[in-house]
């Protein structure tokens, strides 16, 4: 095969693998069963996503004031806050830090910004190494892979599968498939990590402007470790994750975990406000925000695209969609898989990289169904389609106009006529009604038949029946 | 049942493209059944497509001027039966969006307000009730996405089917999930869409009813489609067909 693979032939790919598809679809039905059990009751969960659809979109309304808030109010803190318009940027931002305090490792809490700004494979070309601590992360990491879901990174791997990893990759481990077993394997490899590092690079899940906090929920206490243990703690996270007042959290964590994990509450709630004050036992001694762009104030700027930025990443877009269950999160091809991510990453990366994302889509809503903040991701995908047809200049996204085909056009014009001439109409029904079921097998149909058979056409149409019959016109 | 609106006289019917070309008889059953409550039915021959295609396709333009054409055709204010709750959906709660910011968007949108789902207009509008007269059959519902979450009319479909007195409804066990249609989704990831309606067909064949009924043609041409592709001895009909036939003493 030369060059990378298309999405059509990554889904393929991922179809045909049993084992993948039984893994997604016993995780990713156990989500939604979990998710049902804490928002069992519809009024209150709609008032919930309804006031957090409300909080997101007030922030986003105020954003680049609440940015400059919060920029102040984490200095005020000790807090150092750094701005990177690019990935690029970013990453280098981090590297300078961990350089400052001439580090050959970090140690890392979950984060999908990171994953954005592929900082990893930055840190290691620079010669620092980047430890994964979230047990799903270490999975993969040692695995060579990148995640497969946005919150369960390694959910892709079933229990034999992660047995299997350790034993290959992790010198001396002997294969087990005790859960607890290998949990302590884990646990012990990153152990002497946590001891070791001078640097701990998180994500961030809230920033709150009103007070200059970074609040971070896990369940692993890895995240705790890594903003408490190492001297210095590097937090990144995209713009969009600013809210104004502390009181605007309850609502949106008990929306985070309950659609995220279907839980109640996660096991560690971190509210970071400060580095080590004198006096304090524990803390780090220095913490950085890095905030990134990466397209987003592009995305801010059409009032339509911004609810976009509403997104709280609790996956559970992915956990509802169909064809995330059936393909996984690899097959996409981009950092965010599922539908959050076939509407975001369009907007970030383009839509000539992104195109087939759009249309990988039966708009059957499932996923905007249960968003805890209410995204309206089938209008968007809508929007994007007609984005990537778009020629106009006022487009607001990037590569638009990048399907634009003269053919399709046609076709659609076509459309038009039949559908605008009703003598045309009755024509085409009644040679499509005699002829109909002779069409030869090729293109749009060829698709089709290869999993059903031909559609039949009726020999007369309703609208011929209903002549006869004599049913009333006007 | 009480009805919660008034009953007409008189209602417009868009049989749909669907409905047209390959169920027509789903449509004249549909007819029948309204007209059976002594409610006149008009069916307009100018009428066409809802514009569905065009508008999830990007071709907004397009679909604008199909719907322009569909709203100009039934300018009557008299309730509009639809025989499909995607084709619904599209006209009651995507045309005002549609014709936002133009200058048919007023009018848009009292189209919208007129426009029912049929099994949604024969349990609300007219309190139908219905007395079954055929044989003990056990079948399954199919349930679409755009009458479950647009339209909001699934209750009022299986409240149909749960008077008929001598049919056993067995429910899937995954009945929220779409069947993998999505109109051009089908031809444009086949592989994706063929994965979903083969689950789809399995979740069906689990309940071991014979028949599959839905309410929406697009899902039936995916599922019936699929399910003569594997040579499987399940059939499927539209919820309209399948009331008209069980009260005429059908099989």
């Amino acid at each position: 095969m030369t060059g990378p693979e298309s999405f059509e032939q990554s889904a393929e790919r991922a179809l045909a693998d049993d084992q993948l598809r039984k893994n997604f679809a016993f995780a990713m039905g156990s989500f939604i069963v979990k998710r049902k059990a804490v928002f069992s009751d519809e009024a209150e969960t709609e008032q919930l996503r309804a006031r957090g659809q409300a909080i997101k979109q007030r922030a986003l309304s105020r954003l680049p004031e609440l940015l400059e808030e919060l920029e102040a109010n984490c200095t005020r803190n000790g807090i150092r806050v750094h701005w990177a318009e690019t990935p690029a940027v970013a990453n280098r931002i981090v590297l300078d830090i961990v350089n400052a305090h001439s580090a050959t490792g970090v140690i890392k809490g979950k984060s999908m910004v990171s994953e954005e700004m592929h900082l990893n494979g930055y840190l290691a070309a620079h010669g620092v190494e980047p430890i994964e601590t979230d047990l799903g992360e270490f999975i993969i990491q040692l695995n060579g892979e990148t995640p497969s879901h946005i919150i369960v990174p390694a959910i892709h791997k079933n229990k034999s599968q992660i047995a299997h990893i350790f034993h290959e990759k992790l010198p001396g481990t002997p294969y087990t498939e005790e859960v607890t077993e290998l949990n302590a394997i884990a646990r012990r490899t990153l152990r002497r990590r946590f001891y070791e590092a001078a640097v701990g690079v998180s994500g961030v899940n809230f920033a709150v402007a009103e007070t200059g906090t970074l609040c971070l929920v896990e369940n692993e206490g890895n995240g705790r470790m890594c903003t408490t243990l190492p001297a210095v703690h590097i937090a990144v996270m995209g713009l969009e994750k600013v809210v104004e007042k502390l009181e605007d959290l309850p609502p949106l964590l008990r929306l985070l975990t309950g659609s995220a994990t279907g839980q109640l509450v996660t096991t560690y709630v971190n509210l970071i406000t400060s580095p080590r004050r004198p006096g304090e036992k524990d803390g780090p001694q220095e913490v950085h925000l890095v905030i990134l762009d990466n397209g987003r104030s592009r995305i801010y700027a059409d009032p339509q695209l911004r609810q976009t930025l509403q997104c709280v990443r609790c996956g559970t877009c992915l956990n509802h969609c169909p064809v995330y269950t059936r393909i996984g999160g690899h097959a996409y091809g981009f950092v965010y898989p599922g539908p959050i991510g076939q509407i975001l990453n369009p907007q970030v990366e383009g839509l000539e990289k992104a195109a087939p994302l759009i249309t990988a889509s039966s708009l059957c809503g499932a996923c905007e169904e249960v968003c805890p903040v209410k995204i309206p991701i089938t209008a968007l995908l809508r929007r994007l389609r007609d984005e990537s047809y778009s020629r106009a200049p006022t487009s607001a996204v990037p590569g638009h106009g990048c399907r634009s085909s003269l053919a399709e056009r046609l076709a659609w014009q076509g459309w038009v006529l039949v559908n605008t001439r009703p003598w045309l109409n009755r024509m085409m029904n009644a040679v499509l009604g005699a002829i109909g079921d002779f069409l030869p097998p090729v293109g749009p149909l060829e698709r089709w038949m290869r999993f059903r058979e031909e559609p039949k056409f009726a020999g007369r149409s309703l609208h011929r029946r209903l002549k006869k019959k004599g049913v009333a016109d006007e | 049942m009480t009805p919660e609106s008034p009953k007409p006289s008189r209602v417009y019917f868009f049989s749909t493209c669907l409905i047209d070309s390959f169920y027509p008889e789903a449509g004249l059953a549909a007819i029948r059944l309204i007209e059976r409550e002594g409610v006149r039915v008009i069916f307009p021959r100018g009428q066409s497509c809802c514009g569905q295609p065009a508008y999830n396709s990007g071709f907004p333009e397009e679909a604008r001027t199909v719907a322009r054409r569909q709203i100009r055709t039934f300018h009557e204010e008299i309730p509009i039966v639809v025989p499909s709750g995607s084709c619904a959906g599209m006209m009651k709660h995507h045309y005002p969006t549609l014709f936002a910011g133009a200058a048919e968007q007023a009018e848009a949108e009292r189209f919208a307000a007129r426009v029912f789902e049929w099994s949604e207009f024969m349990v609300r509008v007219l309190g139908v009730r219905l007395e079954d007269r055929g044989q003990p059959l056990k079948i399954t519902w199919h349930t679409s996405c755009h009458a479950l979450r647009e339209m909001r009319v699934i209750e009022d479909s299986k409240s149909l089917i749960r008077q008929l007195s001598n049919v056993e409804l067995v429910e899937l066990e995954r009945e929220r999930e779409c069947c993998g249609f999505g109109g051009t989704f089908a031809v444009k990831h086949p592989a994706i869409s063929g994965a979903m309606v083969y689950d789809k067909v399995e979740d069906i064949l689990a309940t071991g009813a014979p028949r599959v009924i839905a309410g929406d043609c697009g899902c039936l041409l995916n599922i019936t489609g699929a399910i003569a592709h594997r040579e499987l001895a399940v059939s499927g009909q539209h919820l309209a067909e399948f009331i008209w036939e069980r009260i005429h003493d059908g099989a």
